[in-house]
């Protein structure tokens, strides 16, 4: 492979594909937060379906998860990805420019092939897995190219340890790989290309199905992310990583413990009892290797606490480690079969995954965008000021969101479960389904300030890859020299 | 790269010496509440292990079951249940309006099966809605408003085609019987005009007494028996304009309900009688 790969020693870094990643995922964003508010004012005001089967809440619902799982933080996973191997590998990426240009326009195409077949009602009918058997094929193709890519810049490295950001990012991606294979093998039927059956059935087809989507959240969300907050956090705030042994320590635990953790999706089903105990003992004992990620994040910053009042990207970053820490502390909590009785099915879970996904990655995403952009362009970011309004507006909104979900949620959870002194349901479900109105509108609300944030950014970026003169080298985070040696 | 550890000047640690694209690391040991608590979790899983079932065919120490669990949950609850649901299941619905203890158990549980099986169409308080779905809490009863009347109508439907007994007989479409769209038009304002509502209609009138009356009266009167509606009392299940009027005459409606024994227990069906009776409609 060396031989194949030897480079030129003055080649520079493949960027051009990673700066398209860096676009889409602003682009993908976007497009994924108002398919969110849009299905979230459906769930307030059902007249919003239109009555047409393309703009119903069962077709928009998979384009908005889809949207912001798989292409916003997809493009901003293998962008940055791409540009993280390249740099702490001091090796140009594996198969060049090509390599990068045909992950990137294949991993488009994924994208829109998979959104047409939803709102034209082609599904496997499994949550984030939704694509049928052709889109999944393609997608397989491409993150196999996606691993030599990523794996070959790796050999080629000219360091001699590999970074802890790419031990995660590696795990993400050869971890969705295995589960992308296992969950969608499946029997294409019918005359048509839209229609296959899955290998399994009944509850083993459940068992596959939560194995591959609670470790889309480990896998894709979590260690994919943490090998992205590696990088970034350690450059924004220009110091040390906290604790190398820590970080072998959570690497490994993490893994190993997250692979278990799915079936607590499915407590008091028909999956057998001892399946689910030992998926929420997982769930537990995962709750301090995710907090390592946290710990190592945020004491990452001890010696430069000062810079996030100076560097608004920074207070992203920061703020998205503490709502993961808070995220991984609810999941855990709410494995617990009794907690789960209560939440299960409720809006607790919604609220639950988007303090991930809006705090956590959404978060890390901006605060890694907003140191990116200046490098990857060589040009000043248009406006810091911009990216204030941008964290206070989101911020606003995440906790519009949570909060009326975990409101609501219990609600709704404690609604079902009442009984009168007769021993009577206290509650209809159509009941339960009015009481929640004001906190639909609450968290639509949310939504819609999450979205404006994000169309702050995408305008303070547009200005500043549209600026007219490059920045001054010395404007640019530097390669950071140890504080005060 | 040869491994040089250096300490870093704000903490005063050193670092491992390993150094990517700037960054370095800080050889801090792990946090001591992190790892303590790491095996606490550790050890809870196992304690959780040896006292539920945690292994494939083995149970743990606890013996429990999450089916056991909700086996035991339903007998109790069931046997705190049982003796009211019998007595509920063997009285007529007179008997438990009768009764004040059947009749505030009746009403509760009447409350919410209506709420679950019942509301979707009549409405949350039983007042129906446009499109043939009737108010329940009116003395305009199709069928008759007495508890057993309202019973026979809950256990087997209307029109539903599965249950033998269901009410309801087919009104004609009218369109297909052989009168002419213009007739139908002059019959849809004498309709209206048995409760003020329409223009005097010489022709249509006599046209209700050869087609109309037979079934729904000379005055429109109704009549339950077959399930005829009153029309002189401007009460609609399809709409009062015209228009409507001339629809349900032309095509016809014959509007379902299905039939809830089989679907229902007898005990539940009767508080439902009880309850859609006390509605506001109920007759003796």
């Amino acid at each position: 492979m060396a031989a194949i790969a030897a480079p030129i020693p003055t080649e520079p870094d493949v960027e051009a594909p990673v700066r398209a990643f860096a676009i889409a995922t602003v682009f993908w964003g976007i497009a994924g937060f108002l398919a969110g508010v849009v299905i979230a004012a459906q769930l307030a005001f059902p007249l919003l379906n239109l009555d047409l089967e393309w703009t119903t809440f069962g077709r928009l619902r998979p384009l908005h998860t889809s949207a912001v799982i798989f292409a916003f933080g997809g493009n901003a996973l293998i962008g940055t990805s791409l540009f993280i191997v390249q740099r702490t590998c001091r090796a140009r990426l594996f198969g060049g420019e090509e390599m990068g240009w045909f992950l990137f326009w294949g991993y488009q195409f994924f994208i829109v092939t998979a959104a047409v077949g939803y709102l034209f009602g082609v599904t496997q009918g499994k949550e984030y897995a939704e694509p049928e058997w052709y889109v999944d094929l393609w997608l397989t193709l491409v993150w196999v190219v996606y691993l030599v890519t990523f794996g070959g810049t790796i050999l080629k490295r000219k360091e001699p340890h590999i970074y802890v950001a790419n031990w995660f990012l590696l795990a993400f991606i050869i971890t969705v790989a295995m589960l992308h294979i296992v969950n969608n093998l499946a029997l294409p039927v019918g005359d048509g290309v839209g229609k296959s059956y899955g290998l399994a059935s009944g509850v083993q087809d459940a068992m596959i199905q939560w194995w591959y989507g609670h470790n889309a959240v480990g896998f894709f969300l979590t260690a994919g992310f943490l090998g992205m907050m590696y990088y970034f956090i350690p450059k924004q705030a220009g110091r040390p990583v906290y604790s190398y042994r820590l970080s072998i320590v959570h690497f490994w635990s993490l893994i190993f413990l997250y692979i278990w953790a799915g079936p607590h999706h499915l407590h008091y089903t028909a999956l057998p009892d001892w399946a689910q105990t030992l998926g929420m003992v997982f769930s537990i004992m995962l709750w301090m290797p995710s907090w390592g990620g946290m710990i190592n994040g945020l004491m990452t910053l001890s010696g430069a606490w000062d810079k996030l009042r100076t560097d608004p990207g920074l207070r992203f970053s920061v703020t998205a480690v503490g709502f993961y820490a808070m995220a991984t502390f609810e999941g855990p909590v709410m494995s617990i079969r009794a907690v789960n009785s209560l939440s299960h099915y409720t809006d607790w879970t919604i609220g639950h995954v988007h303090s991930g996904a809006l705090g956590w990655n959404g978060f890390i995403i901006f605060g890694a965008l907003y140191w990116l952009i200046p490098v990857l362009w060589k040009k000043r970011l248009y406006s810091e000021r911009l990216v204030s309004w941008h964290f206070w507006v989101a911020t606003l909104g995440i906790v519009l969101y949570i909060t009326a979900m975990w409101v609501s949620g219990i609600m709704q959870g404690l609604m079902w479960r009442a009984y009168d002194e007769h021993g009577f349901l206290q509650y209809a479900f159509v009941e339960t389904v009015a009481a929640m109105h004001p906190y639909y509108v609450i968290r639509m609300l949310g939504g819609l300030l999450y979205l404006s944030g994000a169309l702050i950014m995408a305008w303070n970026i547009y200005r500043t890859v549209t600026a007219k003169e490059e920045a001054a080298p010395a404007a640019l985070p530097a390669a950071l020299p140890m504080a005060a040696e | 790269m040869a491994k040089q550890t250096e300490t870093d000047a704000a903490t005063g640690v050193a670092t491992t010496g390993h150094e990517w694209d700037g960054i370095r690391e800080l050889d801090n040991p792990m946090p001591s509440w992190w790892l303590y608590t790491f095996y606490a979790t550790i050890a809870f899983a196992l304690v959780w292990v040896m006292f539920y079932p945690a292994l494939p065919f083995v149970r743990g120490l606890l013996g429990n079951t999450a089916r056991g669990d909700l086996a035991a949950v339903m007998a109790t609850e069931q046997a705190k249940a049982a003796p009211m649901l019998a007595r509920l299941r063997a009285a007529t619905p007179e008997a438990i309006a009768a009764e004040p203890e059947l009749r505030t158990f009746a009403l509760a549980g009447g409350r919410i099966a209506f709420a679950n099986s019942c509301a979707g169409c009549h409405g949350a308080g039983g007042q129906g809605a446009p499109g043939g779905f009737p108010s329940l809490a009116d003395d305009d009863w199709i069928y008759g408003g007495s508890l057993e009347e309202i019973r026979t109508t809950i256990r087997h439907g209307v029109r539903n085609g599965e249950a033998a007994e269901a009410r309801g007989t087919a009104m004609p479409a009218f369109l297909q019987a052989g009168l002419t769209m213009p007739q139908i038009g002059d019959l849809a304002e004498h309709v209206l005009l048995l409760s003020d509502a329409g223009p005097a209609n010489p022709a249509g009138a006599a046209l209700f007494a050869d087609n109309c009356a037979a079934c729904h009266g000379e005055r429109g009167e109704g009549n339950r028996q077959v399930g005829a509606p009153r029309l002189n009392d401007r009460i609609w299940l399809y709409g009062g304009d015209k228009a409507s009027v001339t629809r349900s005459i032309a095509y016809s409606r014959a509007g379902v309900m299905p039939a809830w024994e089989g679907r229902l227990d007898a005990a539940t069906i009767n508080m439902l009688t009880v309850y859609v009776h006390a509605l506001g409609g109920g007759e003796q």
